[in-house]
């Protein structure tokens, strides 16, 4: 009566003892240019050394251009960021997948493309959004830089049990609504908090139908209910993604591995702390539109009044976001108009959330109101997407086609929406300046966000004429 | 990391739910490769103009507020990103403990990392007090797990033990697990 988090959890018990947390062993540590630093400053200051730099691989995402990649970066402190990782990780004998390296990209595409995310694993990296492993049945969750210098030297974490949550989610998503809509679903249902202390199954029919990719956006966004982590047991689909990639195993290790990863399933009568149910045919494409992931509504809805707010807290942040995203309440969501489409971010930037963006855009133009770019969420994807042409459909669209990296999903790089203007974005928070200060972002699907650029404003992509 | 025992200082109130670490610290600030400088960019977006200048409509810039060593906000404080530069940023400015009816788990996590104790209490009647009184000040015992002020206020709150014991005594918790290597080495044996 064992959860798959349960069994992730004791395989990986280096010790227990009463009234210490449990510590908990890392399988595999992914590193970046901005939450590493003070961690490797941390290691030398203590004398200490990198305890397994052969289960950590570090990449560069979050500061880099998306601008060609054969000038160096403009940005002073950007590069030299970057220049401390490299000099970081060479001095610990760690594999970086440099700015210029084929691999590069953000740290949760290149993680699970290149293998390296393989069920029954723990994975940690400092970042919240690493949840996204855990579509692979892995334990995978965000670390603050601290925590990164004590997995660099120890490859342990001390960790109290979470709680768990089962997600179950019946029936199958209509046609046009995504991963992306049941996440924003999800939240919308459940609050930004509603998961906090948790860490998320997600079960039943709907998530067994999703691809990889799918799955990988639902549990990347786990972290926006407040989970811990989101994670979903594997089957035929992750072991078919992942045979033949660089570091999954092969051959015999191959069989061997099969057999351990299928032990990775929640046993029938397993508990769960807590469980909610969804109807999968009853969601939308969902539009949020306020400052909070979980301020979301259906694409056919309208803007809320923060009088109906269910208590005085939610109505002041109601107001308060309305006031920031400059919207009146009871606004039809399809008449709100956008400056900016941004299509990235590990959230939504896989080859299938590239193809179904280029569906919609195919033999259309973006409206001569917005400015619209793709940013692929890695080179592997970026090379991919170019081999069936969907760089030209974008182009021939008027989207932008950019290099690899998070880019607008936070901004840290040249990337960024000026003061005021409104973004269609298939990142995963909309929070207050996210994307730039004054920038207001609804967070929406790269088919939403695609149909957004065309119409210049937000439309019911379920009533798209495909071309 | 600097120790916490027992701390009384001035309280200020961020009445806002959902405080998210983009507030707190944006990422136009994340490129430094220190520990150190963060505290000037502290809300940064809400406490400047565009213009630089200090935005006098914002709580944190009150004169009655100058020196607060406590915030007290609304729900879910410290949610989103995992970046320790919003607890780094926070004490930096010169706060020690946050009172919040709840908080983001990575966020809470990092500040016990640095000496910034997160209290997780309904904060209504705080809120109402410190909104009230002028200079209203608390005192938070880590020893005894309560928070007073001198109106006879006294509220009992928990932190796990093991995040008290090593606030109260300042301890490096990466020396802790590397007491344990004949367990990390056992355990990779194992496999």
């Amino acid at each position: 009566m064992k959860s798959l988090f349960d069994k992730l959890w004791q395989a990986h018990v280096v010790r227990e003892a009463q009234g210490e947390p449990t510590l908990l062993y890392i399988d595999l540590h992914l590193i970046h240019e901005v939450t590493s630093p003070q961690a490797f400053d941390g290691l030398r200051q203590a004398g200490r050394r990198v305890r397994r730099p052969d289960l950590t691989f570090g990449t560069v995402d979050h500061n880099v251009p998306t601008t060609d990649r054969s000038l160096p970066i403009a940005d002073a402190v950007a590069a030299n960021q970057v220049e401390t990782l490299r000099r970081n990780c060479k001095e610990f004998g760690i594999q970086l997948f440099d700015i210029n390296s084929p691999e590069q990209g953000i740290v949760h595409v290149i993680g699970p493309e290149l293998g390296l995310t393989q069920p029954g694993m723990t994975i940690v990296c400092g970042d919240s959004h690493t949840s996204t492993h855990g579509a692979f049945g892995a334990l995978a969750f965000g670390i603050g830089t601290s925590e990164v210098e004590h997995v660099l030297a120890t490859q342990c974490l001390p960790q109290n049990k979470p709680r768990t949550m089962k997600v179950d989610v019946s029936g199958a998503l209509p046609e046009g609504v995504t991963a992306k809509d049941l996440a924003l679903g999800i939240i919308g249902r459940i609050g930004t908090d509603g998961a906090t202390g948790y860490v998320i199954e997600y079960t039943g029919e709907a998530v067994r139908a999703l691809s990889m990719e799918g799955r990988m956006t639902l549990c990347n966004m786990s972290i926006e209910a407040g989970a811990r982590a989101g994670m979903i047991a594997p089957d035929d689909v992750t072991f078919a993604y992942l045979k033949n990639r660089r570091f999954a195993p092969d051959g015999e290790r191959w069989d061997k591995a099969l057999d351990h990863w299928r032990t990775f399933v929640s046993d029938d009568d397993a508990e769960f702390d807590a469980v909610v149910e969804i109807d999968a045919a009853r969601l939308e494409p969902f539009v949020t539109w306020g400052t909070s992931p979980g301020m979301v509504v259906p694409v056919t809805s309208y803007v809320p009044d923060p009088a109906d707010a269910a208590n005085v807290t939610d109505r002041q942040a109601a107001e308060r976001a309305l006031e920031y995203m400059a919207l009146t309440p009871r606004t039809n969501i399809q008449e709100i108009a956008i400056d900016r489409a941004f299509i990235g971010s590990c959230t939504n930037a896989r080859l299938e959330d590239l193809r179904a963006a280029a569906r919609v855009a195919k033999g259309y133009r973006v409206s001569s109101s917005v400015s619209a770019m793709v940013v692929p969420g890695s080179q592997e994807v970026k090379r991919a997407a170019e081999r069936e042409g969907l760089d030209r459909i974008f182009s021939e669209a008027g989207f932008e086609w950019r290099e690899a990296g998070c880019s607008m999903c936070l901004g840290m790089n040249a990337d960024i929406l000026e003061p005021g203007q409104r973004c269609a974005s298939t990142s995963n928070r909309n929070f207050e300046g996210r994307q730039g200060r004054g920038g207001r972002t609804h967070l929406v699907s790269p088919m939403m966000a695609a149909a957004a650029a065309i119409k210049g404003h937000f439309t019911d992509v379920r009533e798209w004429e495909f071309k | 990391m600097q120790p916490f025992s027992k701390h009384t200082g001035l309280v200020a109130p961020l009445d806002r739910a959902n405080v998210d670490t983009d507030q707190i610290i944006p990422k136009q600030f994340l490129k430094r490769i220190e520990r150190t400088g963060f505290g000037e960019f502290l809300f940064y977006d809400w406490r400047y103009l565009p213009d630089g200048s200090l935005n006098p409509s914002f709580v944190l810039n009150e004169p009655r507020y100058r020196g607060a060593s406590i915030l007290v906000a609304d729900k879910n404080f410290g949610c989103g990103s995992s970046r320790e530069h919003a607890p780094w940023a926070l004490g930096e400015f010169g706060f020690r403990v946050i009172i919040a009816p709840s908080f983001a788990d990575i966020f809470a996590n990092n500040c016990f990392k640095n000496g910034l104790l997160p209290i997780a209490l309904p904060v209504a009647e705080i809120m109402r007090r410190v909104q009230e009184v002028e200079g209203y000040e608390l005192t938070v015992d880590l020893e005894t797990q309560t928070i007073t002020d001198e109106k006879g206020l006294r509220v009992p709150f928990e932190v796990g033990s093991f995040q008290r014991y090593c606030l109260l005594e300042g301890l490096d918790d990466i020396g802790l697990t590397l007491r344990h290597e004949d367990a990390i080495k056992a355990y990779e044996a194992s496999r």
